[in-house]
């Protein structure tokens, strides 16, 4: 708790707060203009044919359009979290070791695991919040321009927490191996593989190619944030059928894919697994 | 019991070997001066102590406890060389932090007279950016003093401070050599280690070439009389010679005014350790 006190305060003046606060407002004044010029362009109440008209390719067009926007907009939340997790992570050990203000802490009776659980703590539980917010805000944005609600609220919130926490877990490990800058850079790689995974398996998808889509799995799994903002998008039209199902699963920045019943233990065990790693890695390094 | 022993201490960083085995020990109370060139191991052997760095080969025990282990680190307190504490922290604050994380039940009074100790009792409210460099080292060693313990490292405490700053903090070890706390004093100021430190160890390539008290180490070079004819140096000749040639002098009808023993000084004890390596 000391040491995730010591890391909260470090972020706040380190004015990463301010900097995200900016971004996020400028983020959801940004989308809430955009998806209420949007849905003045189009008939909310028709529904479209698709194709030779017949019955199943008819898309209704508010559950398309209200959809289709809020997943871009917890693309972006998960954009958004994943810079606010970079910036309070990346410098965690490497970085801060090279600049001396990991070695007053690291000397003391607390020991390494105390600290590195209690950065860990801290900008999860900070970058959690901030999501679960933001997503808050553009859901009631979505639905006050929309009046379309998402089949299921809760989960996607908690899975996109979830995602960030775990984004959180791969930066704090890379720190330890990686300088700050180089580990910034290579967290923002690992998000854009994940996302292109996503895509990937949306086009293996539509192409019917098993290729395309062991790929896309293989790195949902690898990194299963993605795993988890895949599920979070499916949950938002969970319940929702016929061929505007299909339609939307072909949207935008990676498909929506359920992610089935082993994902949660998987994370837990994929956390599991990156913790012992990392501080294996960690009390082995020379400070 | 030592407060700090290290056995064959050895460590390699791939094919260079920054401790070639060294043996050390820093008894109760004792105030040791740990010198030698840039590179020569001293870094390398305090962050060991601390647990900062693991060793190749050898043991390194800190009251008794390995070192790197919590009741080690319980046990000492620590200022690196090159070190920096948030910019945003108070002076107070900065101190709180270390006690909640060395477990001390010191409070607000052990705050005050840490700060009072190094001099900064007036800057207890001013945030570390603010701070002079030689302030900053200050509030380094109160630091490295949170929680009482029982044997401090101080990697160049002085190496930015003014000869005031210097002073305090020379004030400051005999202080704590009052109170019974050890100290390995690394630093590059000869002066100040001969001022204050018990015991010397001058490192070299990663192994101990010299150590002992000052005295002890100490070459004769010689007694230089001056007369009323003028400063004579006498090189061969001891300081239990020193009589027998002022007798003789004076028996030769010369004047004597002072009588200086002449032995090598730490620096020279050093340089000569060093054998001229360069840094």
């Amino acid at each position: 708790m000391i040491v995730a006190g010591y890391a909260m305060r470090e972020s706040v003046r380190r004015r990463v707060f301010p900097v995200v606060l900016v971004l996020t407002v400028a983020f959801l004044g940004l989308y809430g203009f955009g998806v209420y010029k949007a849905y003045q362009s189009i008939d909310p109440n028709s529904t479209e044919s698709i194709g030779n008209g017949a019955e199943n390719a008819l898309v209704d067009t508010q559950v398309l359009f209200s959809a289709t926007l809020f997943g871009l907009s917890i693309f972006a939340v998960l954009f958004l979290g994943t810079v606010l997790a970079i910036f309070l992570t990346h410098a965690v050990v490497r970085g801060d070791a090279e600049r001396g203000l990991l070695q007053p802490l690291v000397v003391r009776p607390v020991g390494r695991a105390a600290l590195l659980a209690g950065r860990f703590g801290a900008a999860a539980v900070v970058c959690a919040i901030y999501v679960i917010l933001v997503y808050t805000v553009a859901l009631l944005i979505t639905h006050w321009v929309t009046d379309w609600w998402p089949d299921q609220i809760f989960f996607p919130a908690l899975e996109l927490a979830a995602a960030i926490a775990v984004i959180v877990a791969i930066s704090l490990f890379g720190s330890i191996v990686l300088s700050a800058i180089a580990n910034g850079i290579a967290i923002f790689m690992v998000f854009g593989a994940g996302l292109v995974a996503g895509l990937l398996g949306q086009i293996g998808e539509a192409l019917n190619s098993d290729s395309l889509n062991t790929i896309a799995n293989v790195a949902s799994w690898a990194l299963p944030f993605e795993a988890l903002y895949q599920d979070a998008l499916n949950r938002i039209t969970a319940d929702t059928a016929g061929f505007t199902k299909v339609a939307l699963s072909l949207g935008p920045f990676g498909g929506a894919q359920p992610a089935g019943a082993w994902l949660y233990p998987y994370v837990v065990g994929y956390f599991a697994v990156l913790a012992a790693i990392g501080l294996w890695a960690f009390n082995r390094k020379d400070l | 019991m030592a407060a700090f022993r290290a056995q064959g201490l050895a460590k390699r960083y791939g094919n260079v070997t920054a401790l070639g085995g060294v043996d050390l020990e820093v008894a109760e109370g004792e105030l040791v001066g740990l010198l030698g060139p840039n590179g020569a191991g001293k870094s390398t052997l305090v962050k060991i102590a601390c647990g900062l760095v693991r060793a190749s080969a050898g043991t390194a025990e800190v009251a008794g406890a390995p070192a790197g282990s919590p009741a080690a680190r319980a046990a000492l307190g620590y200022l690196a060389e090159l070190f920096r504490f948030p910019g945003w922290y108070k002076a107070d604050e900065l101190l709180d932090l270390h006690q909640r994380l060395a477990g001390s039940d010191g409070g607000e009074p052990e705050r005050a007279e840490l700060l009072e100790l190094v001099g900064l009792t007036e800057a207890r409210s001013r945030k570390v950016e603010d701070m002079s460099k030689g302030m900053q080292q200050r509030l380094g060693i109160a630091q490295a003093l949170v929680g009482q313990p029982r044997l401090l490292f101080l990697d160049e405490p002085t190496s930015a401070l003014d000869p005031i700053g210097r002073r305090t903090v020379r004030r400051l070890l005999e202080e704590l050599r009052r109170r019974g706390v050890s100290v390995l004093l690394n630093s590059h100021l000869l002066s100040e280690v001969e001022l204050v430190c018990d015991r010397v160890v001058i490192l070299s390539k990663g192994v101990v070439v010299a150590a002992g008290r000052t005295e002890e180490l100490a070459r004769p070079r010689g007694v230089e009389i001056d007369t009323d004819e003028g400063t004579q140096l006498f090189e061969s000749a001891r300081r239990e010679d020193a009589p027998r040639i002022v007798a003789e002098l004076v028996g030769a009808g010369q004047k004597v005014y002072g009588v200086r023993v002449l032995e090598t000084t730490l620096e020279e004890i050093y340089l000569e350790a060093v054998e001229g390596e360069t840094t």
